[in-house]
């Protein structure tokens, strides 16, 4: 792949948070991502929509440098993330890239992957000791503090299997805050939660969008929800972006139709 | 041909055989001992990257599992002086023992390992860890409940293979059982008394490791 195309870093002028530039994913002959293009600017809350396998979660996952990509570049305040510069020229990146840029970003997943051997606080504590290197109290104090932020103080000393899913969830995304990411990344973080708990999910993150200066991509199923905390709307369909607006543009006057039918869809669904 | 059983001789001889017993546990621990820890070597080296060195390993440890233990502990023995390394009965059964039993063990370490979910791995990416700490602190933990069975098995199938190393002369149980034998005429005690005293220790370990990884899961809140 030719990429002499793309700049080493991106001018201060025009410097988004993150920006994917024609990235393309495939497994094998599935392309899952196609020459996908997309800015989300400093502090600016988008969610991701569309049907199954349109490729929402593998966008996150490439961000989170869980997935290697097939062709393009993504940048990270405005270095590229997925290479590096060498020779004045940009190569894959290696795992010491990786690590330096990954410290940016965290990521919530849907099934909250917690450490089951380590209790809420632990888990919170883990990262901050061994890649921070804070020293211990220093990690407590700060994971206790956010602990406390997502109600969950008063189960600190409980191992994951004691918690109920919106409990596990709120404690990831605590886990994940510790690290001080930048940018934050949740991957359908609600949807293998029981209805009556997810409210208390997206409260959270309702108080990351008011009080934090996180920059955010959202995979979510929540229509109402995102509509009500983003800034954008971008709906995926078959690897490509059909459509992305504002929210009340976006759920009040959609352009293209696979959108209209999609809304439909759900609206049907609920 | 009688086949009378002298208990007079039977407890003369016990002391002896459980002398030769404290040989054999240490036979058994030190050559767990090694395997323990090749085993873990050999499962993370497989994980590894390198395609090359990776298939290398992956079929001599299926050569060091499909050759009889007797034929290693002789060659390691024997051949081994042939090309200039001469080790002491202990040291070349000790070696010989552990290489083999690593070579299972890796298994058992690797299928404890492929047990944890992915989505561990992928938190310890997204918490930024590095792959040490990752399996050291994440991964491995996790495995071990998975793998205490299989290393209990082999703890008791290694046990039970120590006889072996009497045919380079290490003075373990069955050494002594022989000796005996030579030097009274006298077989049915010593043997039965062997199989006794295997017994005895075989079976409470069996129960042991039921115990210990219940305990192991507990401790780890899984
Ligand atoms: N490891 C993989 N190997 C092969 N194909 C994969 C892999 N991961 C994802 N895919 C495929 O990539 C496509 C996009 O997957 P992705 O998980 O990004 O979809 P999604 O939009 O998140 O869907 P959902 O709403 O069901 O979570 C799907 O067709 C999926 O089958
Ligand atoms: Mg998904």
């Amino acid at each position: 792949m030719d990429l002499s195309a793309y700049p080493l870093e991106l001018p201060e002028s025009d410097r988004p948070m993150v920006r994917f530039m024609n990235v393309t994913k495939s497994y094998g002959s599935l392309v899952v991502l196609d020459s996908l293009n997309l800015d989300i600017q400093r502090g600016e809350m988008v969610s991701v929509i569309g049907p199954s396998g349109s490729g929402k979660t593998t966008v996150l996952r490439m961000l989170m440098t869980l997935e290697t990509i097939n062709d393009g570049v993504i940048y990270v305040d405005g270095k590229p993330l997925t290479h590096m510069v060498r020779n004045g020229r940009l190569v894959p990146a290696d795992e010491a890239h990786l690590r330096r840029m990954r410290a940016s970003i965290g990521m919530c997943f849907q099934h909250f992957n917690l450490f089951p051997h380590m209790t809420a606080l632990q888990n919170c504590m883990e990262g901050p000791v061994q890649v921070l290197g804070l020293p211990k109290a220093e990690a407590r104090a700060r994971a206790e503090e956010l602990l406390a932020m997502v109600g969950m103080i008063d189960k600190k000393d409980q191992h994951p299997s004691r918690l109920s899913g919106g409990q596990q969830q709120r404690v990831a995304i605590a886990r994940a805050l510790a690290m001080r990411p930048r940018i934050m990344l949740f991957d359908e973080v609600t949807s293998a939660l029981d209805p009556e708990v997810i409210g208390e999910v997206t409260q959270v993150i309702r108080k990351l969008v008011a009080e934090h200066d996180l920059t955010m991509l959202m995979v979510t199923h929540q229509m109402g929800f995102a509509r009500d905390i983003s800034d954008r709307i971008c709906f995926f369909y078959k690897g490509r972006i059909e459509e992305q607006a504002a929210p009340e543009q976006f759920f009040t006057n959609p352009q293209r139709e696979r959108t209209q039918q999609f809304l439909r869809a759900v609206k049907d669904a609920d | 041909m009688t086949f009378d059983w002298n208990w007079e001789f039977a407890i003369e001889i016990l002391p002896r055989l459980l002398r030769a017993t404290i040989n054999t546990l240490i036979a058994a621990g030190v050559g767990y001992g090694i395997a323990m820890i090749l085993g873990l070597v050999f499962a993370l080296a497989l994980r590894s990257s390198g395609r090359l060195p990776r298939t290398l390993l992956r079929e001599v440890l299926e050569f060091i599992r499909s050759t009889p233990l007797v034929v290693q502990i002789f060659f390691i023995f024997y051949v081994g002086p042939q090309v200039g390394i001469t080790l002491s009965p202990w040291v070349a059964g000790m070696i010989a023992i552990g290489l083999h039993y690593s070579a299972y063990l890796a298994e058992v370490y690797r299928a404890g390992i492929e047990a944890v979910p992915r989505g561990q791995w992928e938190s310890c990416r997204a918490l930024n860890l590095t792959t040490r700490d990752s399996y050291v602190r994440i991964i491995l933990p996790q495995a071990l409940p998975h793998a205490v069975p299989g290393m209990g098995n082999y703890l008791v199938g290694i046990f039970k293979d120590t006889p072996m190393l009497s045919v380079i002369g290490v003075t373990e149980l069955m050494q002594a059982a022989n000796s005996i034998g030579s030097e009274t005429y006298r077989f049915l005690e010593p043997y039965t008394l062997v199989g006794l005293i295997f017994l005895a220790l075989s079976l409470p370990t069996a129960g042991l490791v039921r115990l210990g990884e219940r305990r192991l899961r507990r401790k780890l809140g899984l």
